[in-house]
């Protein structure tokens, strides 16, 4: 006898206005089975998912879950058809109880109190059978990421999901929350649930699904049992091309410090402190990576190395020029005039200006200089000529300059940042999350850039949440916890599950002894 | 004893003073909590107070005024809705643009309909909500001290001031204690969360919306039908925003909120008391500088001198699905 799949789609349509988001996406998932969903950004991957859970309404084509063609309506639909999703962005409401997040919308009956005993009842049934434990009154605001990630998933359970999409549910993650992650799925799955697994990580896909559906602009272009393919032909799928990477890191020796970093300490926005006593060098010819999970100094301390935040203590030094101590701080005009560039993390808020023309962004930061003004006045034609060549020099498409920078994608706005801050050659580059928001093809380019610029000899910092993007161009690796290097490995004894435990705190000396029992 | 006398009589006026604002008060933390700036209390209140005395001295009954303050208040909550919810509109200007366009109306309606300057008729007793007197005030009014206390304080108020203060707990208890409550502060956190969650964020946001309005609607006729007795031109004075000042200075939440409308109220009362009395050093206050106090206070307080305020994280952000 064969059961009925837990979730079959046939050419499922979705448009937005003349975009084509969705075009004919069939779609089959078995029953019991972690079924994997890649694909790029932009794809149509959440297009994808939001149709399944009732978001959206498909323009045309049928979607038939356990054997019967539904229509889902609104997500209330999907629920009661025993869909449920984990967003990527947590769909809780952080001032609240755990348990006021799961019952919110599946109170059962108008008085709190009783609908939260019952529902207590009902939740240690579920935690024991999934092997949760979670603190069921606390604030969810003082959970962490995983923590909320496993709300999410007891909330679907509770609502009596039989399938649960979970949608890019390691983007957010510590490599060890991964693995609880991964643990949690095979045990869901061994309990009879159907898994969807969205994700642009092949080796998670690889890790941990059955087989895999493959979607790029918008069209399924391939559907495989995870055991007959592998990462490169998956790549392969999804990029329409054959990836390499074209520049090889030379075998070179680093050369003298150009940055450095001195028992520096900081505060956040907050007041809080932000980075304890940091130390370390930056040398010519060498790219540092610096990884941790989100908001543990990382973002204070691009601050602090291109004068946007002042130290409280310590001494940042570029050179023999002074960046920053608790007298005085250079101003980021200056930092640039003397070799310093810097590649802002969040784009949007301090990279570019959003409804400016690309042209107008061109020149950002740089307005001053006197190829650019003169007397007040912006050289028009010298302002536009600069544009256009940084179109041409990093392939930024639309090639209009005319166009407001909100305008063009993520990848082609990193493209232009990169443009403007290399355009004066500078000695050293600051880079944070060089590829967030861009696609795979734009990120080969810009690694094998930063591996370019390393082989010529400059000195790169990169800040990013993503281990394997900084495993695969750092010289070095340093480790922050809580505002504190816990860690610095060289590339060479670099590996996922000791930078792992550094970013959750764990220092250097303990994890070497844990790694060794 | 005279001193005794003083302080019940301050703190009798006082509680008179707070009930308008209590009630808007909570008319605006519902509606926060749900997401929805609204700067529009002022308006919603004088509409309402125009609405209700109209009403009365029309049919010469103050239920018939109450009933009408109410429906022109919800009517306004439902439009300042429609723009916030369905437009996605700017809630300030919207909240704004219903606060002028009521100081407006109301008078031309007023001078339309009564000839009186932009006044209604003045209510007599009969066509007002007048002082209850609760039993056995009387029999202890001579109990020392108690008696004071129960008789002159805490009897002896108009109907729509007791209801002022049963609003808060129930509020509280809406709020804390029921699904509808949990949906509503939900809502104002985190709206994409309760969407998910197969709950209408627009729905939610509405009924919101006319809680407010019948808030609202009580707090202005208390205004026009039992503290005065008519509508005068520009009668709620600021006190929609002295409102919305409280519910800030009380972080959103009823309780904290109830103390806040108090003190403002108290140093309305205050104020009252200081005219024309001559104070120790010194000497008689001007009475334009008097009557500022209750406002001085709001700016002082809002400047920040009672901490850090989280307002609810969606207050004042339209909801759009696809982002």
């Amino acid at each position: 006898m064969t059961t009925a799949p837990a979730i079959e789609t046939k050419d499922l349509c979705k448009r937005f206005g003349a975009v084509q988001a969705n075009d004919n996406i069939s779609l089959f998932v078995e029953q019991g089975t972690v079924h994997g969903i890649v694909g790029e950004n932009g794809a149509g991957k959440s297009t994808l998912l939001k149709m399944l859970f009732g978001f959206y309404q498909p323009n045309s084509g049928d979607l038939i879950v356990n054997g019967q063609k539904l229509d889902l309506d609104s997500p209330s639909d999907a629920m009661a058809a025993g869909i449920a999703m984990v967003h990527q962005h947590f769909m809780l409401v952080e001032p609240f109880t755990v348990l006021e997040n799961i019952i919110l919308g599946a109170e059962g009956q108008g008085m709190l109190d009783h609908a939260k005993t019952d529902a207590r009842a009902k939740l240690l049934g579920l935690e024991q059978q999934f092997g949760f434990d979670l603190p069921l009154d606390t604030p969810v605001s003082q959970l962490s990421v995983g923590e909320r990630q496993r709300v999410e998933i007891l909330k679907a359970l509770f609502r009596g999901a039989d399938i649960l999409i979970l949608d890019e549910p390691t983007a957010v993650l510590t490599p060890q929350e991964c693995d609880q992650l991964f643990e949690l799925v095979r045990l869901l799955k061994s309990r009879g649930k159907t898994i969807l697994f969205v994700t642009h990580k092949l080796h998670e896909i690889m890790a941990i699904t059955d087989a895999v559906t493959v979607i790029r602009a918008g069209k399924v272009i391939t559907r495989v049992a995870t055991s007959d393919t592998s990462p490169e032909n998956l790549a392969e799928a999804m990029v329409g091309a054959k990836i390499s990477r074209a520049v090889e890191r030379a075998g070179q020796e680093h050369g003298a410090p150009r940055l450095r970093v001195d028992g520096v300490s900081a505060q956040s926005d907050l007041g809080h402190t932000a980075l304890k006593n940091i130390s370390f060098e930056l040398f010519d010819g060498e790219v540092l990576g610096v990884a941790g999970v989100a908001g543990n100094g990382q973002t204070e301390l691009l601050d602090v190395l291109t004068g946007l935040r002042p130290v409280s203590d310590g001494t940042v030094t570029l050179g023999q020029e002074l960046v920053n101590s608790n007298e005085a701080m250079t101003d980021p005009i200056e930092l640039r005039r003397a070799g310093l560039a810097h590649i802002a993390e969040d784009r949007l808020k301090t990279g570019v200006v959003a409804d400016m023309s690309a042209t107008e962004n061109s020149i950002l930061g740089y307005q001053r200089e006197p190829d650019f003004s003169e007397n007040g006045l912006l050289k028009l034609s010298a302002i536009n000529d600069a544009a256009h060549s940084y179109f041409e020099s990093q392939d930024v498409r639309p090639r209009d300059p005319s166009l407001a920078v909100a305008s063009f994608s993520g990848g082609n706005q990193q493209k232009l940042v990169i443009a403007r801050e290399l355009a004066r050659d500078p000695q050293t580059l600051i880079i944070g999350q060089p590829t967030r928001g861009v696609d795979i093809g734009a990120v080969t380019k810009i690694h094998d850039q930063i591996t370019e610029l390393r082989n010529t000899g400059k000195a790169v910092l990169v800040v990013s949440a993503d281990l394997d993007e900084l495993m695969a161009i750092s010289d070095r690796i340093i480790v922050m916890c809580e505002g504190e290097i816990t860690g610095t490995v060289d590339i060479q004894d670099a590996d996922e599950r000791t930078i792992g435990l550094m970013m959750a705190g764990a220092h250097a000396e303990a994890t070497t002894e844990g790694a060794g029992l | 004893m005279e001193f005794l006398t003083d302080i019940v009589l301050l703190t009798d006026s006082t509680l008179r003073i707070a009930a308008p604002l209590i009630l808007a008060a909570l008319a605006g933390l519902c509606a926060e909590r749900a997401g929805i700036v609204d700067i529009g209390l002022e308006g919603k209140m004088l509409g309402a107070a125009f609405a209700a005395a109209s009403a009365a001295a029309i049919t010469a009954s103050a239920w018939a005024g109450l009933a009408a303050g109410i429906l022109f208040s919800v009517a306004l909550a439902l439009l300042h809705g429609y723009v916030s919810i369905n437009q996605r509109g700017n809630q300030i200007v919207s909240g704004m643009a219903i606060n002028i366009m009521v100081a407006g109306l109301a008078p031309l309606l007023a001078i339309a309909w009564f000839s009186r300057g932009g006044q209604t008729p003045f209510l007599d007793s009969s066509m007002r909500f007048t002082e209850i007197t609760l039993p056995f005030a009387d029999v202890l009014q001579d109990v020392p001290f108690l008696g004071a206390i129960y008789s002159d304080l805490i009897s002896g108020h108009n109907l729509l001031t007791y209801v002022a203060f049963a609003a808060v707990p129930v509020v509280a208890w809406v709020l804390y204690k029921t699904r509808f409550g949990l949906r509503l502060r939900a809502v104002g956190e985190n709206p994409e969360a309760v969407d998910t969650a197969g709950i209408s964020v627009t729905l939610l946001r509405y009924q919101a919306m006319i809680i407010a309005g019948i808030l609202c609607g009580i707090s202005g006729s208390a205004l026009s039908t039992a503290l005065g007795a008519g509508f005068i031109r520009d009668m709620s004075a600021g006190k929609g925003f002295l409102a919305l000042a409280a519910m800030i200075f009380g972080k959103w939440k009823p309780v904290p909120t109830l103390l806040a409308c108090l003190l403002f109220a108290f140093v309305d009362a205050l104020q009252g008391r200081l005219q024309g009395v001559s104070l120790p050093l010194i000497g008689e206050i001007p009475v334009q500088f008097t009557i500022m106090l209750p406002y001085v206070l709001t700016v002082i307080i809002l400047a920040g001198f009672v901490g850090k305020m989280e307002a609810p994280k969606a207050s004042g952000i339209p909801y759009e699905k696809d982002r």
